[in-house]
C-alpha cells in the first residue's frame, strides 16, 4: 500500500458480534450493494469477468461484528438478497480487520487466506474470479470518487 | 528497452560493485501488479495473456492487448523491461494459437519472450531472429549442455534455472555458459519438477504444460467441517486443517497423505522459497536475475516483496562483505509466504 495508513490486525470484543448478530441485517447488504454498483458505474469492472457472476448467489460474513451481507448480481446490476432460499455460490467469512486490509491492499488474500483469516467457501473458480476481478481494478485516489466531487 | 536506462536508477551501487547487481524479475499478474513492481523497485516485469499460452492460466487473471500495451508502457516509461511468458506447450492441433502469441508479443514490443517448447523456440528463432528469447523454467533446463544447445538452436540469451541446483550447481553452469542465468528468488515452492510435473493431470487430466494451471479452481473444493477445513481436488482429499493450521495451496504435492497408516505431508510441506540469506553469494557466482513467483498473487504481495527484496539487493550490493539479513525483510515476506514459513530449497542441500 502506498498510503501512510496502516490497518493493524484487530478482532473486536464477543460482545459486539453477540449484539450485532441480533440486529437487522438488511443495511449492510444496501451499503455493500450501493458501493459495488458505484464501481460498475465508474466502468471499473471488467464487463468479461461481470458476465461470469450473473445470477450468482454471494454471502459476505463480518464474524466479529456479526453482520452478514447477501446479494447477487443480475441485469448488470448488483441487488441485495434479503431471504436466500439457496446456499450462497459463493461465501466469504473474515473478521473486520482482514476486510479493510483487503480494500485498502494492504494484505493479499492468498496471504489471510494461508493464515486462515479469511474464507473462502462454495464455488472456488468463482472465488478466484471475484478476487482475480478486484485485484485488477484500478482504484481512483478519493478525489475522483463522484461521491467527494463537488 | 534499451538496458542504459536501467542502469541510472541504482547508480551509486554499480559503481561501487565487483560483479554487476542481478536484475530483480517480479510477477504482474494485472495491471495493479504491474505498477506495484515498477513503483517498488523491479528491474523487469514479467506477464502472460488471458490464455493458456502461458502456465498462471487462471480465471480473471493476466493480460488483455490493452491492459498489456499499457502495462508495457508504463513499465518503458520508467526504464524497466517487460518479459512476456508464453511457457506452456502448444497443444495437439492448436499450434497456431501459440504461434499467434509469440506474434502479439512481438506486436506489442515486449522485451524478451519466455518460452519452453522447442518447436515454438524454433518458430521465433525463424520468424523473429531479432527477438530477445528467454528458456522459461518450464523448459527444465538444469545442465549447461541443454543450456548451450538452445542456444546454438534457438538464439536462447538467458536461462530460468529449476529449482533442484543448489548453489554449487548453479556456479558450474554459468561458468561452462554464456547465456544468461535466471534463478528463483522468493516464492511458493512445489515439488519443482518443472515442465516434467504431471501430478495435477493424475487428479484432474489438467495441468501446468497441458491448460496453463495447476490444479485448476474448477476442480478445488473448500469444504467446512465442525473443527476443520478439508480440501478437495476432484474428489480427492488432499488435506485436513484444523481451525489454527496455516492452509497452503490445493496441490497433490503439498497434501498430506497416509502412507502405511501415518497421516503426513509425504512429498512436501507447504512452504515458500526465500534466498535473503545467500543473496552475496548468489550475486558472486554472476547470476545475471533473480525472480520472484507469484503472478497468481494480488498487487499487496506484488509490493511487499518487491519492496523487500529491492532493498536487500542494493543493500548486500553496496557492502557485499558485510552483509546482514534484515530482521524486518525476513519478518515480511514471511508474513506472505505460503504455510508461513520458508526455506533455502536445493540451494543449501548437503547432497546432489
Amino acid at each position: 500500500m502506498t498510503g501512510t495508513l496502516t490497518i493493524p490486525k484487530f478482532r473486536l470484543p464477543p460482545l459486539v458480534s453477540a449484539i450485532g448478530r441480533k440486529l437487522p441485517q438488511w443495511p449492510h447488504a444496501l451499503v455493500l450493494v450501493a458501493g459495488l454498483n458505484a464501481a460498475l458505474k465508474m466502468k471499473l469492472l471488467p464487463e468479461s469477468e461481470l458476465a461470469l457472476l450473473e445470477d450468482k448467489l454471494f454471502r459476505v460474513r463480518v464474524l466479529d461484528t456479526g453482520g452478514e451481507a447477501t446479494y447477487t448480481y443480475r441485469g448488470g446490476l448488483f441487488r441485495p438478497v434479503f431471504n436466500a432460499q439457496r446456499q450462497a455460490d459463493l461465501a466469504f467469512a473474515a473478521n473486520l480487520s482482514a476486510y479493510l486490509q483487503l480494500l485498502a491492499r494492504q494484505e493479499d488474500p492468498d496471504t489471510l487466506f494461508f493464515k486462515r483469516e479469511l474464507e473462502i467457501t462454495g464455488d472456488t473458480e468463482l472465488g478466484l474470479i471475484v478476487k482475480n476481478m478486484l485485484d485488477a481494478v484500478e482504484w481512483p485516489s478519493l478525489r475522483q470518487l463522484p461521491l467527494l466531487r463537488r | 528497452m534499451p538496458r542504459g536506462l536501467a542502469i541510472l536508477r541504482p547508480l551509486t551501487f554499480r559503481m561501487s560493485a565487483m560483479t554487476s547487481l542481478p536484475d530483480l524479475v517480479c510477477p504482474a499478474g494485472s495491471l495493479p501488479a504491474l505498477k506495484a513492481a515498477v513503483d517498488n523497485g523491479a528491474d523487469a516485469v514479467y506477464l502472460g495473456y488471458k490464455n493458456d499460452t502461458n502456465a498462471r492460466n487462471f480465471a480473471g487473471l493476466n493480460f488483455d492487448a490493452r491492459t498489456m500495451a499499457e502495462g508495457i508502457r508504463y513499465a518503458h516509461a520508467k526504464g524497466r523491461e517487460v518479459l512476456m511468458a508464453i511457457n506452456t506447450f502448444p497443444q495437439a492441433g492448436r499450434v497456431a494459437d501459440w504461434q499467434k502469441a509469440v506474434d502479439g508479443a512481438v506486436d506489442q514490443g515486449v522485451d524478451a519472450i519466455i518460452l519452453a517448447d522447442v518447436g515454438l523456440l524454433d518458430y521465433a528463432r525463424n520468424r523473429y531472429p531479432q527477438q530477445r528469447l528467454h528458456l522459461s523454467v518450464q523448459g527444465s533446463a538444469t545442465s549447461y549442455e541443454a543450456i548451450n544447445f538452445c542456444q546454438r538452436e534457438f538464439g536462447v540469451r538467458r536461462a530460468v534455472l529449476p529449482r533442484v541446483l543448489t548453489l554449487a550447481q548453479v556456479e558450474h553452469v554459468i561458468r561452462n555458459t554464456s547465456v544468461e542465468i535466471e534463478v528463483f528468488g522468493f516464492g511458493s515452492l512445489c515439488v519443482m519438477n518443472e515442465g516434467r510435473c504431471w501430478l495435477s493431470s493424475y487428479a484432474c487430466g489438467e495441468s501446468p504444460n497441458t491448460v496453463g494451471a495447476c490444479s485448476p479452481a474448477k476442480y478445488v473444493k473448500w469444504d467446512k467441517q465442525p473443527g476443520a477445513m478439508e480440501t478437495r481436488l476432484n474428489g480427492i482429499l488432499i488435506d485436513r486443517f484444523g481451525d489454527d493450521e496455516p492452509a497452503g495451496y490445493p496441490t497433490l504435492c503439498k497434501g498430506r497423505f497416509d502412507v502405511q497408516g501415518e497421516t503426513y505431508y509425504a512429498l512436501e510441506e507447504p512452504t515458500s522459497l526465500n534466498v535473503l540469506e545467500i543473496l552475496p553469494d548468489i550475486i558472486k557466482i554472476g547470476v545475471r536475475a533473480i525472480k520472484v513467483e507469484g503472478r497468481q498473487r494480488s498487487p499487496a504481495y506484488v509490493t511487499q516483496v518487491t519492496r523487500t527484496l529491492r532493498a536487500a539487493l542494493d543493500a548486500a550490493a553496496s557492502t557485499t562483505e558485510r552483509f546482514h539479513v534484515k530482521p524486518a525483510w525476513q519478518a515480511d515476506l514471511a508474513k506472505v509466504s505460503e504455510g508461513s514459513q520458508a526455506t533455502l530449497g536445493a540451494y543449501n542441500r548437503p547432497w546432489r
